[in-house]
């Protein structure tokens, strides 16, 4: 199916970088080439094919071509495909909300929170909901953390209570509240059907009928969370993709010396 | 004596051996004193009690609830069903729908003597004990006519919550050459103390375990079964607060495999531990006699402590599952115990460990159908990487031995399967199992070499493990922590409540029946 190593595509496009107008790159600027796999309801065959790429050209994508097909089970075909995209995004004015603290490591969030706290401060953690995976807190919170992070529990100037999984946010608050909590973190990990948006939303809306928002840093976090998410489901911040316990740990820390929270 | 091509010394894996056994046998002691309403609910089941009132409670928990209000359930349900029918002359069914809508009360019913009670019970037992033999001649049957795939089984997942949708998926995954379909369940129903009625099309991560979706998936995977000339084994979980009354249901709908760990639930869904170790007992002696493989969950262990420094908290525990799965009368054969994949993939030689330890397990559970878990905790969106992170833990599968394959995914930790993640996963697999089929045959490992020397130290620390455990006790060994990181209180966690201490009246013969006429 392959006509070759070597690309024969004319190339008599702009290829100067343009931060106003970008497009993905293959190896030529502004190339466009992007890679998909999907899977169409249809026998495999040549209408198969044709419906794939005509799906691809709906996208934007030109020169959409099928380098790989294949009937999973009758009625089901799965396609490998490419194409060069025609749309282009102006990355100059994009403006994404990230959490404003500055990444500290264990031992500088230790000093930071004994020179301008001067007492433990309390995070309270679980999986809530009916969530049964542990692996985000985990991450974050046990001794040993995670991919070299080590976690909220070894930091000296930090109590961290990891109640586990399947919490459910009551009982998660309840316990924050016996604790003084400073901080109430939450992960998530499922979000089929978007299970995690609707606790989350709970978690918050429990926390205001109780007076309790104001007095507790929220956080939430997990691979399908950021920090635009969490904002705007009422949370302080969202932890996503590639962050660990320092971030959260520095996170809170200067939040509660911004806030005051002594 | 066997021999090692790791070197093991088979008399420390008996000394650890007998260590779990001690260990176990302490746990039997406590278990056989009580009965828990989930091992009620399950007598019910057996006595024919199904469906749901009005408010779509089973009756099964109408029946049940009915006697731990009034305090009396440690008599057990048998007791009470027996002497309903021997006054009423109603059969267990009608018994249930007369409790549901407050006609009778069977705790108030005349007490009748045991002979009576052994008499009005058989032909109800025999109905139950002949229900299930049928469905295991079945599946044996299916053996012996169309065959099954071969070792390792490939295992995959399907997990759409509609269980219409879970048909389509896994007769395709069928048709890719899967041998094993788990349904994996809707998240949360570990803690529901009920099992849900009827066929269900909504579902969270997962499709409820009802008996009629395992039905429609059983019917689906005879089906493709026949037209694939392969017979499909059909595994759900046996986990959570009805523990046996999910393997009662398995039993009666021709399940093939249950996750069915002795422990899983007290570490990961804080259920109380005398209540599982309790449900674990009567869930393994209906899996036992149904011809069940059980599947243990250690591999979770090493999601949450590090799979370097945790491997001999996994070797302890499958040795302590496969001496409480004996005691329930399971054979050899039909324990899966768990092990994983998990090391950091960016640790050097991390691949040689993993080997050693997958080896060390086949030769330490010879006859097991060891289930063998894929990356998850380090499967990181990548799905490239990932892809190649499932095919280095495949080549140790067919390496191995395993019994069954847990094929990984390489859109873990992004979403539950895609049709083509399967298809991508079974390719990978079939690919390496059949291009690598011998090597475990060819290869040698080197004397004083690293897979040697880390089968030997994982021996040597279960074995410190294993004493330390003997010494306390295995409540007190939980409630410190040692497996997976997790402390568990033994007056703590779900499902507690519905402990009791057995009666002078309690009988459950399906015990010695199931225990004694495999």
């Amino acid at each position: 199916m392959s006509e070759g190593l070597y690309s024969m595509e004319a190339k008599d496009f702009d290829k100067t970088l343009d931060f106003t107008k970008i497009k993905p790159y293959g190896d030529t600027m502004n190339d466009g080439k992007v890679q998909l796999s999907f899977t169409l309801p249809v026998p495999c065959g040549a209408e198969a094919v044709e419906a794939a790429k005509q799906l691809l050209r709906k996208m934007g994508l030109e020169n959409p071509s099928v380098v790989y097909y294949k009937e999973l089970t009758p009625g089901f075909t799965f396609f490998n495909c490419y194409g060069s995209c025609s749309h282009t995004v102006d990355y100059s004015t994009i403006y994404v909300p990230k959490v404003e603290s500055t990444t500290m490591d264990m031992y500088e969030t230790d000093k930071y929170i004994k020179e301008n706290i001067g007492r433990n401060i309390v995070i309270v953690g679980a999986s809530t909901g009916t969530d049964a995976h542990t692996v985000g807190i985990d991450a974050i919170m046990n001794m040993k953390g995670y991919a070299g992070h080590y976690g909220l529990e070894r930091y000296d100037m930090i109590d961290a209570y990891n109640l586990g999984s399947q919490v459910p946010n009551e009982e998660f608050i309840a316990k924050g509240v016996e604790l003084h909590a400073d901080a109430l973190i939450i992960s998530q990990t499922v979000t089929q059907k978007d299970v995690h948006i609707q606790n989350l939303t709970n978690f918050i809306e429990l926390m205001e009928a109780e007076g309790l928002r104001d007095k507790m840093i929220c956080c939430c976090g997990g691979a399908r969370i950021t920090h635009e998410l969490a904002k705007e489901l009422g949370f302080d911040a969202g932890f996503g993709m590639n962050t660990y316990a320092d971030d959260v740990a520095s996170f809170v820390v200067q939040e509660m010396v911004k806030r005051g929270m002594k | 004596m066997q021999k090692s091509k790791l070197g093991l010394d088979f008399e420390k894996v008996e000394y650890a051996r007998g260590l779990a056994k001690n260990i176990a046998q302490d746990v039997q002691t406590f278990v056989e004193q009580y009965t828990t309403v989930a091992v009620e609910r399950t007598l019910c089941r057996l006595m024919g009690i199904d469906g749901v009132d009005d408010n779509q409670v089973p009756l099964p928990n109408v029946v049940v609830d009915a006697l731990k209000d009034k305090g009396v359930l440690g008599e057990g349900a048998l007791f009470f069903i027996a002497n309903a029918m021997l006054q009423t002359g109603l059969n267990p069914q009608q018994i249930a729908e007369k409790v549901s809508t407050g006609e009778i009360d069977i705790t108030k019913v005349v007490t009748r003597d045991a002979e009576q009670i052994a008499h009005v019970l058989q032909p109800v037992i025999d109905e139950s004990m002949s229900r299930i033999r049928t469905r295991r001649a079945r599946r044996e049957h299916y053996l012996e006519t169309i065959g099954e795939g071969p070792k390792p089984y490939l295992y995959i997942i399907v997990a759409t919550g509609n269980i219409y949708e879970d048909v389509v998926q896994a007769q395709a995954g069928a048709r890719q050459g899967a041998d094993v379909i788990a349904v994996i369940r809707t998240t949360g129903q570990s803690l529901l103390d009920y099992v849900p009625y009827g066929a269900t099309t909504e579902g969270f991560g997962g499709t409820f375990a009802t008996q009629e979706n395992f039905r429609i998936m059983r019917k689906a995977l005879d089906e493709v079964g026949e037209e694939q000339g392969r017979y499909i084994r059909l595994c759900n979980y046996c986990s959570g607060l009805c523990m046996p009354e999910i393997a009662i249901m398995g039993a009666f709908e021709g399940l093939d495999v249950m996750l069915n760990d002795a422990l899983y639930g007290i570490l990961f869904r804080d259920i109380n531990m005398q209540r599982t170790l309790i449900d674990q007992y009567m869930s393994r002696i209906i899996n036992g006699f149904a011809g069940v493989i059980i599947n243990t969950g250690e591999d979770n262990y090493l999601t949450t402590a590090d799979a370097v420094e945790a491997a001999h908290t996994v070797l302890a525990s499958d040795l302590i599952n496969e001496q409480l799965a004996l005691m329930a009368g399971l054979r050899e054969e039909q324990m899966g115990l768990g092990h994983a994949f998990e090391m950091d993939p960016m640790l050097e030689n991390g691949f040689l460990l993993e080997l050693a330890q997958a080896q060390m397990t086949r030769e330490i559970f010879p006859k097991a159908t060891l289930k063998y878990m894929p990356p998850t905790k380090f499967m990181t969106g990548n799905i490239f990487r990932g892809h190649i992170q499932d095919a280095l833990f495949n080549m140790i599968g067919i390496w191995t031995h395993q019994g069954i394959q847990l094929l990984g995914m390489p859109t873990e930790a992004i979403h539950t399967p895609f049709m083509s993640d399967r298809y991508l996963s079974i390719e990978n697999a079939k690919y390496i199992f059949n291009n690598m089929k011998s090597i475990g045959e060819e290869m040698q490992f080197v004397e004083g070499g690293i897979c040697r020397t880390r089968a030997k130290e994982v021996v040597d620390n279960t074995i410190k493990l294993l004493e330390d455990i003997n010494k306390e006790g295995l409540f007190t060994a939980l409630e410190k922590g040692i497996f997976g990181d997790v402390k568990r209180p033994k007056n703590g966690g779900k499902g507690l409540a519905g402990v009791t201490m057995k009666g002078e009246n309690y009988l459950n013969p399906f015990v010695e029946l199931m225990k004694g006429k495999r």
